[in-house]
């Protein structure tokens, strides 16, 4: 795999990581007597990223989507072979995108409720680690911004959450941190091993371990297993996705919204990238195991979601749920799955981050979470009504929005694989439709009484901010081609790669009409959108 | 007079005179000092000249080990028994860099808390020398000197407090252990001494390269009261057991100069003897430094865990740094001596931070070190807790600091010794000592302090320029070795031979 350097402003990426942390540091730097300009200073800084970012998106060659492009590459630590290593393919695209547009909207959306110079700060901090982690091609560097966004979230959930949030911010920060240990473990051996078995210098670099594979494959497992487990706490994977519940619940809002949209991709987002392009033939040998724990994830966040009676617990259990999917399409390693887990990353960072600002603005007028204390918010409130159903929807799967095609990919792909995975799956679509729209009818329907007739409507800011969401969502839903013709030539490079360096595996595809693409199946999407009837269209031309 | 020396039948050595500086300054220092304290009326000569003339000392010192730097070849002294190499001035760098960022603290500290400094800064500038000798030692004999030069000064200082009873007992305790821990140290040199027929450390190294032992059990005995000893001074579990209380009870600068200095100088001392001496033997002592480390990872790392006392916990976080330095010893590898120098730079400056803190809030007495202490510091003192967090975030590994390429350079060291189950080990109990060092941010921010009208002293302690400079020193070190290693990096590789 090659990489493509940006010749009109070659420090892109770079500078995209970097803005935020000036930012902070300039807060950091400012008078405690003008708390007023802590806010705009940090929109600021993250509005600067994130027209960096929609650049890069415009930039970026659709054609090459399999090559890193932005490429750049300086010198770190020369003794040990660590360099900074930036570049974004098909696959972190949108996730960078995405992180870069979210953070300003978290910042605009929701203000610090105390202390505004530090929340901002460490906001800023938050969204410099989370750049850095999608962007980073050394296994080093990757590592180092995996780890440093905790300390960030850690101080958020910590400073500005609610109920036992000192336990919910310690919990998140040794779950997580917990994982990535035996990742640091796995990363320096990976790199010996490498090195030894080329005669080489000890290097970091991704793509150059990658493209050569020569772990036996006894070692490989062990260290996919270190590389997993790490990834799996981040997810969360079923059974180790027991922090995240606290740590939403007690999170300030915008803590809920960076920590679903953007923190729970970093696992997702290194399964892919540093699970199945690094250890191919581990990850075809452990994709069952990781499938089976998705569909574990999927059932039993559905379950435990509908069984909630705090709003804001219930969509973090959703997230177990809708990660679930994105695991499974993973691990289908099939085009269709891979895309529509990549897709869903993204999907599911638009949806439950707005669900969690939702979830927020009602917290803020009602003060109660509890489901059982809400209800008939839709007379005093339409409009909030409206956007949280569509969001809601989107969160379900409707087609049209952008849940459905992600899920829809996902499930083709897995049962391509795992067919009759792929069916207990399905299943966890039906509960999520159960748990959000029961959860929906118990919050908006109904009589308004008490405090809750009094509940006001949406004000500007708080619409603007939801536009850019509710836009993303339609826009994804009928028209998802532009977006997955930059996803799917990296996924097909990564599954091609798997082929390449595992004997005997061939990338599972349907066998009944093989050759149905994804051109044409998103083609006959834009048609079903068009005459409104494609939901069973779209699934019998997999 | 040099007419009738050279005429006798005795040669005399051709010493290096400057190639000693870095021992000899702070030898000198410390005489100069006392004799000017003890001739001059204390009314001449105020007490802030003291930790001044120390600072000057130690500074002076770090130049000499600069210029010494430059040099080609090894500095050799006394007939080869002291060496002055890249790795003994490495060492002597850490050791005189700590005595020099703990020296400004002290002024404030002594006149708050009652401490005599000019005893303590004599005292300091001796166990620097005595650290320095063991950096440099070429002989068992030579080590043994610098260790009991360094450790004897270290009982005295842990003892200053006279106010306070804890003091007392943490000087007793030190002794009385460290003395016992003596006895097995010279017990151990004789053991070697019997085995190889020589104390000089290149001589054993080539006897052992040269000639097979057939019966050993003289050798791996010696070998086993050696890394007693040793143990002992670096406070390596099961041989930790006087540290908690000594750290705690010492005056607080003083822990600072032990968790720094002092352990500099233990661990030089375990390489000079372990990987360069009996190098050829390691098979026999890794799998024992093994066990030390797994031990000392877990004991510090869980019992920081549970301490409700702010300067326990960094206690016993000096143990569980041990057990990480140890793992890079166990390594018994050029990578692993050079992980071990990054990662004592790296920890001598944290932890004087660190202490320092706590030293600033510890009140008149000293004492006043409980996690519930620090309630509300985060609200009341940000820029202080700012910075105690930072150097917390360090201890427990974050990225861009200084503490997390430490632990990335043992563990590497550990990895490419295919010492991979220590690496985990090590690692995982980084994550619980990190549980401890969550408590103490908790402690500062996520907790309203609750008792402010009591004690309005006490929350806005006199943080002082000396104490303050220390602080900032320390954190933009932390943080820059962080964010670009490679200085370091390359200096600690240069010191281990690489």
């Amino acid at each position: 795999m090659s990489a493509l350097a940006s010749t009109s402003f070659p420090a892109a990426l770079t500078v995209l990581v970097l803005v935020p942390v000036a930012g902070a540091l300039v807060l950091l730097a400012m008078p405690r007597t003008r708390p007023d300009l802590f806010k705009p200073v940090a929109l600021v800084a993250s509005t600067v990223s994130a027209a960096l970012a929609v650049w890069m998106l415009a930039e970026f060659d659709a054609g090459s989507a399999a090559v890193f492009q932005f490429w750049q590459q300086y010198e770190w630590i020369t003794g040990w072979g660590v360099s900074w290593q930036v570049g974004v393919d098909g696959l972190s695209l949108f996730l960078v995108v995405m992180t870069a547009l979210i953070f300003p909207l978290a910042i605009v959306g929701v203000d610090a409720e105390h202390s505004p110079k530090p929340y901002y700060a460490w906001m800023l901090v938050l969204e410099a680690g989370c750049l850095g982690t999608f962007v980073a091609l050394d296994l080093v560097m990757f590592f180092v911004f995996f780890e440093i966004v905790l300390v960030p979230m850690y101080f958020l959930i910590g400073g500005w959450g609610h109920g036992r949030r000192a336990y919910a911010a310690i919990k998140f920060f040794l779950f997580t941190m917990f994982g990535s240990a035996l990742m640091l473990v796995a990363i320096v051996a990976l790199a010996f091993l490498h090195s030894s078995g080329n005669g080489g210098d000890v290097t970091f670099d991704l793509v150059t371990i990658a493209e050569n594979q020569v772990l036996a494959t006894n070692t490989a497992r062990w260290l996919f297993l270190a590389f997993a487990l790490a990834f799996a706490v981040k997810v969360p994977l079923f059974p180790v996705h027991t922090w995240l519940p606290d740590a939403h619940t007690n999170a300030p809002t915008a803590g809920s919204v960076i920590l679903a949209a953007v923190m729970l991709k970093l696992g997702t987002y290194g399964l892919v990238r540093f699970g199945l392009y690094l250890f191919p033939e581990a990850s075809v040998y452990f994709a069952p195991l990781m499938i089976t724990l998705g569909v574990i994830g999927i059932i039993y966040g559905a379950i435990a979601a509908a069984m909630q009676r705090d709003l804001k617990r219930l969509v973090a259990y959703s997230s177990v749920a809708h990660l679930g999917f994105i695991v499974i399409g993973t691990f289908a390693l099939n085009t269709e799955g891979l895309t529509g887990g990549v897709l869903q990353m993204v999907n599911h960072g638009v949806s439950t981050g707005a669900l969690f600002l939702l979830v927020g603005m009602i917290y803020e007028r009602r003060h109660t979470r509890e489901i059982s204390e809400l209800g008939g918010l839709q007379k005093p409130a339409p409009l909030l009504a409206a956007v949280f159903m569509v969001v809601m929807l989107s969160s379900v799967g409707l087609p049209g929005l952008n849940g459905f095609v992600g899920e829809l990919l996902v499930l083709l792909g897995a049962f391509n694989a795992h067919r009759w995975w792929a069916v207990v799956a399905a299943a966890g679509v039906i509960l999520a439709a159960v748990y959000l729209l029961w959860a929906y009818q118990r919050v908006f329907h109904g009589p308004a009484v008490g405090a809750n007739a009094e509940t006001p409507d949406l004000r500007w800011r708080e619409g603007l901010v939801m536009a850019p969401f509710i836009a993303a969502i339609v826009f994804m839903g009928v028209y998802p081609k532009p977006v997955i013709e930059r996803i799917e030539p990296a996924v097909d490079a990564i599954i091609a790669h798997v082929e390449d360096n595992v004997s005997g595996f061939v990338e599972p595809v349907a066998d009944v009409h093989p050759s149905v693409s994804l051109d044409d199946l998103a083609r006959s999407m834009d048609e079903a959108d068009h005459n409104g009837s494609g939901a069973e269209h779209s699934e019998d031309g997999g | 007079m040099g007419a009738v020396l050279a005429q006798l039948p005795v040669r005399t050595p051709a010493i290096d005179w400057p190639g000693l500086l870095p021992v000899l300054l702070p030898a000198a220092g410390a005489l100069v000092l006392l004799m000017l304290r003890s001739l001059v009326p204390s009314r001449l000569m105020p007490a802030v000249l003291d930790a001044v003339w120390t600072f000057a000392v130690a500074a002076a010192g770090l130049v000499s080990v600069v210029v010494l730097w430059q040099r080609d070849a090894d500095i050799q002294a006394f007939g080869g028994q002291l060496v002055m190499d890249r790795m003994a001035l490495f060492v002597a760098a850490v050791v005189l860099g700590s005595v020099a960022l703990v020296a400004p603290t002290l002024p404030r500290y002594c006149r708050r808390v009652g401490v005599a400094s000019a005893e303590l800064c004599v005292l300091a500038l001796l166990a620097a020398a005595g650290a320095v000798v063991m950096a440099g030692a070429a002989d068992l004999i030579v080590l043994f000197l610098g260790l009991e030069t360094m450790s004897i000064a270290a009982y005295v200082m842990a003892a200053l407090n006279l106010r306070r009873l804890e003091s007392l007992e943490a000087g007793l305790k030190y002794f009385v252990l460290g003395a016992f821990s003596t006895a097995f140290l010279l017990f151990g040199i004789a053991l070697v001494y019997g085995a190889t027929g020589t104390t000089n450390l290149e001589g054993i190294a080539s006897y052992l390269d040269t000639f097979i032992i057939l019966r050993d059990g003289m050798l791996l005995a010696g070998l086993a009261m050696l890394l007693v000893g040793l143990g002992f001074k670096v406070a390596a579990a099961p041989f930790h057991a006087w540290a908690p209380d000594t750290y705690v009870g010492a005056p607080t600068p003083v822990t600072a100069l032990m968790a720094s200095a002092v352990k500099a100088a233990g661990f030089a001392a375990l390489i000079r003897v372990f990987v360069e001496a009996l190098g050829t033997r390691a098979d026999d002592w890794r799998p024992a430094v093994f066990a030390l480390a797994c031990a000392t990872l877990a004991v510090g790392s869980v019992l920081a865990a549970v301490q409700s006392d702010a300067k326990r916990i960094l206690a016993y976080s000096s143990i569980s740094h041990a057990g990480f330095i140890l793992v890079g010893v166990q390594a018994a590898s050029d990578e692993g001596v050079a992980a071990v120098l990054f990662y004592l730079a790296a920890y001598a400056v944290i932890a004087v931070g660190s202490f320092t803190v706590v030293a600033v809030l510890s009140g008149q007495r000293d004492d006043r070190t409980g996690l519930d202490t620090l309630a509300g510091l985060g609200a009341g003192r940000p820029a202080l807790a700012l910075g105690l967090t930072v150097l917390l975030l360090a201890q427990a590994g974050v990225p861009f600091t200084s503490g997390f390429v430490a632990k990335f350079s043992v563990i590497a060291a550990a990895v490419e010794a295919r010492s991979y189950w220590l690496a985990v080990v090590a690692m995982v109990s980084a994550v619980v000592a990190a549980f401890a060092y969550l408590r103490v941010v908790v402690a500062m921010y996520f907790r309203d302090s609750g008792d402010e009208a009591d004690t309005p002293e006490a929350s806005k302690p006199a943080l002082g320029l000396g104490a303050g400079a220390v602080i900032v020193a320390a954190v933009l070190l932390t943080v820059a070795m962080g964010v670009v290693p490679g200085v370091l990096e390359s200096l600690s590789s240069t010191a281990a031979g690489l």
